[in-house]
């Protein structure tokens, strides 16, 4: 049918400016070219991602008013502003002394400026102004910020990448790296690209964050989780971004 | 907060086979699994989706606990003539959402 014909066509648009923005020499896979072709469509189809039912919600809120300030987003930033926004985060924001991804941007934002208070991580409204925000960057290649305090916080994430843990006794390295594209309980390991956070993950029937993604993965590796507010998430988004550098957003990602 | 993603086309031809999909947000919680209290979470679900063209029943639907959160639904209809699509979800907790779409036919 016509519709389909221009779903698929959306995909195909889609697959093509990925190719083009991240340029043909460019090996890296993101999570979305190594998924099947059904879930691509529903990624690439606007009407039947269900991340985008979070991102009018996140829309919404953007200019509902919040806090002992009673400020609203939209009061200091027009709708549709935070375009390349995602693409740098996480970063060191000039009222931060240490780095925060974009969830605790928000939430900076929140209790600074709005002296609202902050948003649960993983909740609702948190997720659906992070995916707000992260579309606006959609096909704008990541380009973490050149800020020389990130160099350690990155170096601190690629050590965590690399280090063996949990009763596994695995490190992200050896799945995402020495393993991608293999598979894993017939999953085609993905090379773990965070370009498409927050994603709605069929599996968790929700969307989520890029830290609830590493929570699960150091379940996976029967390692203990680091606590929600725990450093070292931001550290490791920091490597993850910087080894993703000039690959094109995807927000809001579905995947498996 | 009611959440709804519609995409039906604005025109089509007398005859033509449109489809009309339609997302929405809601929780779909079975009344089968307990909470962290242990005790099991009511049923929350939408129960019926109908779909009209200008008034008349075009498509119906029975949910069931079984579907997944945020159920996405896709079906297909002959265009006779111009006017509004409407869909209503109605399910428990007494939730009703109704959207109407307009669709140009000629």
């Amino acid at each position: 049918m016509k519709i389909a014909q221009v779903a698929f066509g959306l995909a195909s648009v889609f697959a093509a400016t990925f190719a083009l923005a991240q340029g043909a020499a460019d090996k890296r896979r993101s999570g979305y070219q190594d998924m099947g072709e059904a879930l691509q469509k529903m990624q690439g189809d606007d009407t039947a991602n269900p991340g985008m039912l979070f991102v009018q919600l996140g829309e919404q809120l953007w200019s509902k008013p919040a806090g002992a300030a009673n400020k609203a987003c939209a009061d200091c930033h027009a709708s549709g502003s935070m375009k390349s926004v995602a693409a740098r985060y996480p970063a060191i924001p000039k009222d931060a002394d240490k780095p925060i991804d974009l969830e605790g941007r928000i939430n900076l934002c929140r209790t600074a400026n709005q002296r609202a208070e902050p948003l649960a991580p993983e909740s609702r409204e948190l997720l659906s102004l992070a995916a707000y925000v992260a579309f606006q960057s959609r096909g704008q290649p990541i380009a973490p910020p050149s800020d020389p305090r990130l160099g350690p916080f990155r170096e601190q994430g690629g050590e965590i990448y690399r280090r063996r843990q949990g009763q596994l006794n695995l490190s992200c390295a050896i799945c995402h790296d020495d393993n991608a594209g293999k598979k894993l309980a017939g999953v085609t390991i993905p090379e773990a690209h965070p370009t498409g956070y927050p994603i709605y993950r069929l599996e968790w029937q929700a969307l989520g964050s890029l830290r609830r993604r590493l929570r699960n993965c150091l379940v996976g590796i029967r390692a203990e989780a680091y606590a929600y507010d725990a450093p070292e998430y931001v550290a490791l988004e920091i490597y993850l971004m910087d080894r993703a550098k000039g690959m094109p957003l995807d927000a809001p990602g579905v995947r498996p | 907060m009611t959440n709804v993603l519609i995409n039906a086309p604005k025109t089509a031809k007398p005859g033509e086979i449109v489809e009309i999909k339609a997302l929405i947000l809601h929780p779909m919680e079975t009344g089968f699994r307990p909470g962290t209290n242990g005790k099991i979470i009511p049923r929350n679900i939408i129960e019926h989706f109908v779909a009209t063209w200008n008034g008349a029943e075009i498509f119906r639907m029975e949910m069931s606990p079984a579907i997944a959160t945020n159920p996405f639904v896709s079906f297909f209809a002959v265009a006779t003539e111009s006017g509004t699509i409407g869909l209503r979800w109605t399910g428990d907790e007494g939730f009703l959402v109704e959207e109407r779409v307009a669709i140009a036919v000629g």
